[in-house]
């Protein structure tokens, strides 16, 4: 974990209610996709944890839904705003257990997450497939980008305004051996339910660190208590207790 | 030079800075950050004889200033604290730990402090009385006079370590707590533990805490904290551990001035991982600035007859 200052360089609407922001700073911390960055911001007290996107040696992309009022000021804040955030948070995904035919499952703001891990596992060879699930076609962000990055990728709306019709997981298809998930715990447990492989799921919980010295995260497994932000928030599928 | 240390129940400490029960582990994960020998010790999680996975979750919310936490003790006993962390602490903390102790009846506490006794790591033991006792419909042993001393007797009778009484501030009278405690052998009060409060989420129509309600800290509650450890120190002649919202050098010295010897700081070490750190390093400068030379010197210096 790094506690250092980034400076915004890019902040602008995606989807509906949906923002991607660059941060620009010290991004030495953060090791693997699915870490989580948690952020200061002025006039509350209490950090916000948000997933790791995409990074480089100079910058961090987040993407963020806005919910209460602390993700409704990031909307407003303009390049050149500086930040304190502390980087490198929890376990991430884990690639090596990930097989060529990787399903990678996002839904909403579930998706970030997923283009990191897309990106390292090409790098690793490996051939993945994206599955994305949002709510209606205003929801939907990042298909081209991944596409872009030559992953196959399947588009899902609950409403089926926009691409398959349905939940993402009735839409894992066949032919792969091996998932990563991120998204809200309903889907997480239907995608465990339907799927046919072992897999990595990514959990959400509030917090009140985000690096392992309160236990106010803490979730039980198959091997005993374990915090979601520093031995999460990725557990694999064998050991969540639903 | 600033004179930075205090003696606190006969032990002395480099300074009188300490990371509260709960906010800093066993010590691991802020060892990871900075050396915490630049501590003048730390309060470790909140210990019971047995282990205790704690409430479900959401345990956290959030409010002005501040944050509620309902973790509800979760910690591995007191046997693996002793067999595990303890001897892991010992490779990377140097001097005494306080021991923070929890317990849901009298023969609890007794049990735990007594194992705990038997540790040379441990310099303090932090008795935490908010706890439900489960023999009296689970009504805190905090909230009640006659309950706090019996706890008090039972664990002074198990221990030669320094006991101090960790007061909740859920009551009417916090002095006549101290009093009770005082007069039933303590070597010092700690105060304030959090206050009960609550939240609720909006769009579920619902409390945010599983457990519905929760400890309120943070620096919302440093002026009640501060307010409480000004009318005890006028109760009682034992040593007062001060804490509640304490996040700058600025506070540690406000908190001494009404009474402290000396100064835990809990939910700042959540939100500000290098607070310790940072407000010991600022202690000499903040000192000179007001004049002060020696610290301890300064213990209750806000109380004029
Ligand atoms: C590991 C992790 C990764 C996350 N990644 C993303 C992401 O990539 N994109 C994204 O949009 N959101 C993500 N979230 C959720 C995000 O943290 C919350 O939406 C955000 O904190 C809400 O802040 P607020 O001030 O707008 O809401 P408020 O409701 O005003 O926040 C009040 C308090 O509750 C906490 N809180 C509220 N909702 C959540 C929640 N769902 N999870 C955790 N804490 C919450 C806040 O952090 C804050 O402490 C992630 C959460 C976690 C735990
Ligand atoms: C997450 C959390 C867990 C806590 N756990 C304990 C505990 O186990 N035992 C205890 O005596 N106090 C516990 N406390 C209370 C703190 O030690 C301290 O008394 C209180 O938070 C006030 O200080 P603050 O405002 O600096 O946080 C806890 C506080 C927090 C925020
Ligand atoms: S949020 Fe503090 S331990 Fe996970």
């Amino acid at each position: 974990m790094k506690q250092s200052l980034f400076t915004v360089a890019e902040n602008r609407p995606l989807a509906k209610d949906v923002w991607q922001m660059t941060l620009r700073g010290d991004t030495s911390a953060i090791t693997a996709p699915g870490q989580f960055i948690n952020i200061k911001l002025a006039g509350h007290f209490l950090r916000r944890p948000i997933s790791v996107c995409d990074w480089n040696d100079e910058s961090v992309t987040i993407i963020y839904k806005v919910l209460g009022k602390g993700t409704d000021e990031m909307t407003r804040m303009t390049e050149g705003t500086v930040l304190d955030i502390l980087t490198g948070l929890g376990n991430g995904f884990d690639t090596a257990k990930c097989g060529d035919k990787t399903l990678l499952i996002g839904g909403g703001v579930g998706v970030p997450p997923m283009y990191g891990t897309a990106k390292r596992l090409l790098s690793e060879g490996k051939h993945p497939i994206a599955v994305l699930g949002f709510n209606s076609k205003c929801d939907v962000f990042y298909e081209e980008e991944f596409r872009a990055l030559g992953v196959e990728t399947r588009v899902v709306t609950v409403d089926g305004s926009y691409g398959q019709k349905g939940f993402v997981s009735e839409a894992l298809g066949e032919g792969y051996d091996y998932f990563c998930a991120c998204g809200p715990v309903a889907m997480l447990k239907a995608v465990s339910d339907a799927s046919t492989s072992d897999g990595l799921l990514s959990f959400e919980e509030r917090m009140g660190c985000g690096f392992g010295a309160c236990v106010g995260c803490t979730c039980k497994t198959k091997y005993g208590n374990k915090r979601i932000c520093k031995d999460g928030p990725v557990l694999t599928k064998e050991e969540v207790v639903w | 030079m600033v004179n930075l240390k205090v003696n606190l129940a006969g032990i002395e400490i480099d300074n009188p800075v300490i990371p509260a029960s709960g906010t800093f582990g066993y010590g691991q994960e802020f060892a990871q950050l900075y050396d915490i020998n630049c501590l003048g010790t730390f309060s470790f999680k909140g210990t019971t004889r047995d282990p205790r996975y704690g409430n479900p979750t959401p345990r956290i919310a959030e409010c002005p200033s501040g944050m509620l936490n309902a973790v509800g003790l979760q910690n591995p006993g007191v046997d693996k604290v002793i067999s595990e962390e303890l001897p892991a602490l010992k490779k990377i903390f140097h001097k005494p730990v306080m021991a923070n102790v929890s317990g849901f009846s009298i023969d609890d506490y007794a049990y735990t402090c007594e194992k705990l006794d038997k540790e040379e790591q441990v310099g303090w033991l932090e008795v935490n009385i908010s706890c439900p006792n489960v023999h009296n419909g689970g009504m805190s042993f905090g909230v009640d006079p006659v309950a706090a001393a019996e706890v008090t007797r039972a664990v002074k009778s198990v221990t030669k370590k320094p006991v101090f009484m960790k007061l909740s501030p859920n009551v009417t009278d916090i002095a006549a707590i101290a009093v009770s405690c005082e007069e039933a052998g303590a070597d010092g009060i700690s105060l304030i533990n959090t206050l009960l409060g609550m939240r609720i989420d909006l769009k579920r129509r619902a409390p945010i805490l599983a457990n519905k309600m929760g400890g309120m800290s943070g620096p919302a509650v440093f002026p009640v904290a501060l307010r409480m450890v000004y009318q005890v120190y006028e109760a009682v002649k034992i040593p007062i551990i001060g804490m509640g919202g304490v996040s700058s050098a600025e506070d540690v010295i406000e908190m001494m001035l009404a009474g402290a010897t000396a100064v835990e700081i809990g939910a700042g070490n959540l939100t500000e991982p290098y607070l310790c750190r940072d407000v010991i390093a600022a202690l000499p400068a903040v000192c000179e600035k007001y004049g002060i030379d020696n610290l301890e010197s300064i213990i209750g210096g806000a109380h004029h007859g």
